[in-house]
């Protein structure tokens, strides 16, 4: 790093190899954040086995969320205006910074011709995305869709204007905990396939789960504090799109960002749409594992969500090491745990109060 | 303390508001002057370049008062 830093660690996607996965020309048109888009894209494909044939590329559709777009590129085109004083910038800066490249690259790489965009919505970008995607095909506009988001967020720039935040935790991320002291910023791209139920059963694949609802809501409320009026409508509205009971959820992924803010006022949201059956729930933060992926953070949740209810497993609140009555839950601390999910949620509020819900279901 | 560091403090606060300086004396706290959390880790950010000293988040947490954020900056400047 080329200063200091207050906080010493982030959850950076390990073991990232750029020229295992892209030559070199292709790493000159890709910002970080567009080869994890890729590299995820790819992964999603290839686990559905799905071909993009016979006219399917003009019935599928690419949503991606994404908070900041190539930070990174950005950093680098101003250290070469501002301090190196170069007269000229890289003519790819453009191409590499905007945040629907990935999109873009999605689209060029597997010539899918349907509608193809980027959703910024901070921290909810990929909860909206994916629910922008499922709508789609509710409404018959595509088939096939591949959504979620991406975000990279390891450049001195961003990491310092997140430090001047201070909601980045010195140590780690410990959700729900009394002791927690704030976030871990993670980085990342998560991608799922979307298709209607005949889809998927004409071609005779594995269905991880069923995507049932989508509640957004906004707070009007403050551009940083959170809500839980705001939080409470956006997942009463995912129950409601879905036609989801109450009592059939079992696990909500949650927001759990490990601020002090966050943990208190999601609790009090949960409770003030679940009622009795709040104390039933199993509610866990991932982000305590991937840290908090900003953009893409939507997306490894929902997976994380999917896995829960294919697999039977709820992944814990890792880090956790005391109860906080502010944050009254069972927050499935440190350990998985065997259990069987009709119906989950996946939270995500963002900053400025911009929420979206995502409901999933059991096939059965 | 020496009064001064309470008076650069005030300052910078009713700079970094956007409100008369009258409206703030020792005692006030961050709630009567309508500070929020945006607001104060703002402030912060004003009183680290006006005294030259980094404040740590933990620190920060704490400081509900202009009294007490006066007395940090003065227990940050002796130990610089």
């Amino acid at each position: 790093l080329p200063g200091p830093l207050r906080f010493p660690n982030g959850a950076e996607v390990a073991g990232y190899e750029p020229r295992s996965h892209f030559d070199e020309k292709q790493l000159s048109y890709l910002d970080d954040f567009a080869q994890f888009v890729l590299v995820a894209a790819r992964e999603a494909v290839r686990d559905s086995r799905i071909e993009f044939r016979n006219g399917l590329g003009s019935r599928t559709a690419i949503v991606t969320g994404c908070g900041a777009g190539g930070q990174q590129t950005m950093d680098d085109g101003f250290v070469d205006l501002y301090d190196k004083k170069t007269p000229r910038v890289n003519p790819l800066t453009v191409p590499r910074v905007m945040s629907s490249a990935g999109a873009s690259h999605i689209s060029m790489e597997f010539g899918i011709t349907g509608p193809a965009f980027s959703i910024s919505s901070a921290c909810s970008s990929s909860n909206h995305a994916l629910g922008q995607a499922f709508w789609l095909l509710r409404a018959g506009v595509c088939d096939v869709a591949i959504a979620g988001g991406v975000e990279s967020v390891f450049s001195y720039g961003f990491l310092k204007a997140w430090e001047a935040m201070r909601v980045v935790s010195p140590d780690t991320c410990r959700p729900f905990s009394r002791d927690r002291k704030g976030l871990i910023l993670g980085e990342g791209a998560g991608l799922l396939v979307l298709e209607t139920l005949d889809s998927a059963r004409a071609r005779g694949v594995k269905i991880y789960a069923e995507l049932a609802g989508l509640g957004m809501s906004s707070d009007a409320h403050h551009i940083t504090q959170p809500s839980a009026e705001g939080a409470a409508n956006a997942m009463r509205s995912a129950l409601a799109d879905g036609d989801i009971p109450l009592e059939s959820v079992g696990y909500i992924n949650a927001h759990g960002t490990g601020t002090a803010a966050n943990d208190a006022t999601e609790t009090r949201a949960i409770r003030r749409v679940f009622g009795a059956h709040a104390d039933r729930l199993l509610v866990s933060s991932t982000k305590s594992m991937h840290g908090h992926a900003l953009g893409a953070a939507g997306a490894l949740e929902a997976v994380a969500t999917v896995l829960a209810i294919h697999q039977s497993c709820v992944p814990p609140t890792a880090n956790y090491t005391e109860p906080d009555p502010e944050c009254d839950l069972d927050v499935v601390p440190n350990k998985a745990r065997a259990a069987s999910i009709d119906a989950a949620l996946s939270n995500s509020f963002a900053f400025g109060g911009l929420n979206a819900v995502l409901a999933f279901r059991a096939m059965r | 303390m020496p009064d001064d560091v309470m008076q650069r403090v005030i300052s910078v606060i009713a700079e970094t508001q956007r409100i008369p300086r009258e409206s703030i004396n020792p005692e006030s706290t961050f709630e009567e002057l309508k500070i929020d959390s945006l607001d104060g880790i703002n402030i912060l950010f004003a009183i680290e370049n006006e005294f030259n000293i980094n404040v740590p988040d933990e620190a920060a947490r704490s400081i509900r008062s202009i009294r007490e954020m006066a007395e940090g900056v003065e227990k940050l400047l002796a130990n610089a």
